[in-house]
């Protein structure tokens, strides 16, 4: 039995990193992950984990230095949010194509502009594409226990790519709750110590890290890093299963909540899950058949996985809190068609956008959006929730 | 372990080039064909040479060898081709042809 603490999202990430007692921790502040570097400078500056805290001049270096402490041979990570994501977008894609296995403690909040503080999924949706294996939370817990199985997935010899822990910024991050953590011992069993086969401090064996790719080795490299993602499911799959036979808590690509009978069902990642499980609730006591599909991991994209999942709806609405502009769809939208597409599926598909910027999302939302995939044929595929118009 | 450099050049498989491209164990470079790389190819007429080395320091890849105070033909292994030996030669005693 675990210790049952109450701790907001940024607490956990940081309690978590404290049982882990990391390396080096590079970090800027910024809103709303700041809480996070803030709380592992006091654990270090309490004397009670030995991590080498950075202190650096903007994001782009506290991703640079990361990946060289990486390189180095340590068990590195930072953290950070929105336009801070932003700066380090270069380090990102040099991160995983120098199969660097970092972590980042990354707290969703909407890109500027306008300038926003809230959530929204858009700092990380736009990393789509860097090569990052990415895990999102529902509440504090799923943020704890998602960092604690953050390297294990990263430094797996078959993976060795950097992995993004995301939760809601405020309203994982700063809302306390009730979690329980598990004890140092086992996290450490977990966790283990890291040992690179190759890296920068073997004085025994010289490297390379980050040589210039040539167009005759750029497309194949590309090639080695979606192999490294492919073999990812199968780790991100075993740490779950692993994390659960320790913890009574199991993880995999998704949690479907009354999801096997459901014929309307919606697919939604973070902390709206929540909310939506409370129309759900609301609505199965009517005698409606609905569900939610969690998406827990977005990269790897778990695509049969989803679309095997979503076989029997018969109207999927697909939740977007990101836009990409493309005028067709969402992130989440756009992928989840194509697995769809891909296994022949018939089920009614819409793309709803909800939550940018902060925008609250209610559990009548989540009711209106199942009225409304289960009573109407012909529905706009691409709109927006609370939009004033 | 260290990379066996030799299996890396421009027909190897994806399968074939290391993760992140790291490259590991120290002085591999001479191991690594940038000849390969080339376009052009430098020529030396050794009736016009005289000597004077000022090609050898200025090569980037150090592919002019120099052997009892006397150049060498080029290391065209390595050569990339970019015509700098060609440039400073001051009495055009080389001249760089089209191709490998």
């Amino acid at each position: 039995m675990g210790i049952r603490e109450r701790l907001s999202g940024n607490e956990a990430v940081a309690y978590a990193i404290k049982q882990i007692n990391p390396d080096v921790m590079p970090a800027f502040p910024i809103t709303p992950s700041t809480e996070i570097p803030q709380y592992v400078a006091g654990y270090i500056a309490n004397g009670e984990i030995d991590t080498e805290f950075i202190p650096v001049e903007s994001e782009h270096s506290s991703m640079s230095a990361t990946l060289g402490a990486s390189a180095a041979g340590a068990r590195a990570l930072t953290a950070t949010s929105s336009c801070g994501m932003a700066l380090m977008w270069e380090e990102l894609y040099v991160a995983a194509s120098n199969r660097l296995p970092v972590v980042l403690a990354l707290v969703n909040r909407a890109l500027s502009g306008p300038i926003n503080i809230n959530c929204d999924h858009s700092d990380s949706m736009g990393a789509r594409d860097s090569g990052w294996i990415q895990i999102y939370a529902e509440n504090n817990q799923e943020a704890y226990d998602n960092f604690l199985q953050a390297y294990r997935i990263a430094e797996h010899k078959d993976v060795r790519l950097p992995v993004m822990i995301c939760q809601d910024g405020f309203i994982t991050s700063h809302a306390v709750e009730n979690i329980e953590l598990i004890e140092d011992d086992k996290v450490k069993a977990f966790v283990g110590e890291y040992n690179p086969e190759n890296y920068l401090l073997n004085a025994e064996q010289p490297m390379a890290v980050g040589p210039y790719a040539t167009s005759p080795y750029y497309m194949e490299t590309k090639k080695g890093q979606r192999e490294a993602m492919i073999n990812a499911k199968d780790v991100i799959l075993e740490v779950g299963r692993e994390f659960g036979a320790m913890s009574g808590r199991s993880y995999g690509f998704y949690e479907g909540y009354q999801l096997e009978d459901a014929d309307y069902v919606m697919v939604i990642i973070g902390s709206a899950a929540g909310t939506a499980k409370d129309a759900v609730d609301i609505l199965r006591d009517a005698g409606k058949k609905v569900g939610i599909l969690k998406v827990r991991v977005f990269r790897p994209f778990p695509a049969k996985e989803l679309a095997l999942a979503l076989q029997n709806a018969k109207a999927i609405a697909i939740m977007d809190r990101a836009e990409s502009f493309s005028g067709e769809g969402g992130p989440l939208g756009t992928e989840l068609t194509t697995a769809l597409f891909h296994a022949k599926s018939t089920a009614k598909v819409v793309n709803y956008f909800y939550g940018l910027g902060g925008r609250d999302f209610r559990v009548e939302n989540a009711e209106a959006v199942f009225e409304e995939i289960a009573s109407k044929d012909n529905i706009e595929p691409y709109q927006y929730i609370g939009l004033r118009q | 372990m260290a990379t066996d450099i030799s299996k890396i050049h421009e027909k190897s498989p994806w399968q074939d080039i290391t993760p992140g491209n790291q490259i590991y164990g120290a002085g591999t470079s001479k191991d690594f064909m940038t000849g390969e790389w080339r376009t052009q190819t430098p020529v030396l007429d050794a009736e016009k040479c005289t000597q004077c080395l000022l090609c050898t320091p200025v090569c980037p890849d150090s592919c002019i060898p120099v052997k009892d105070m006397k150049r060498e033909d080029f290391d065209l292994e390595h050569c990339k081709g970019c015509g700098i030996c060609a440039k400073a030669c001051p009495f055009g005693a080389i001249s760089m042809r089209e191709g490998q």
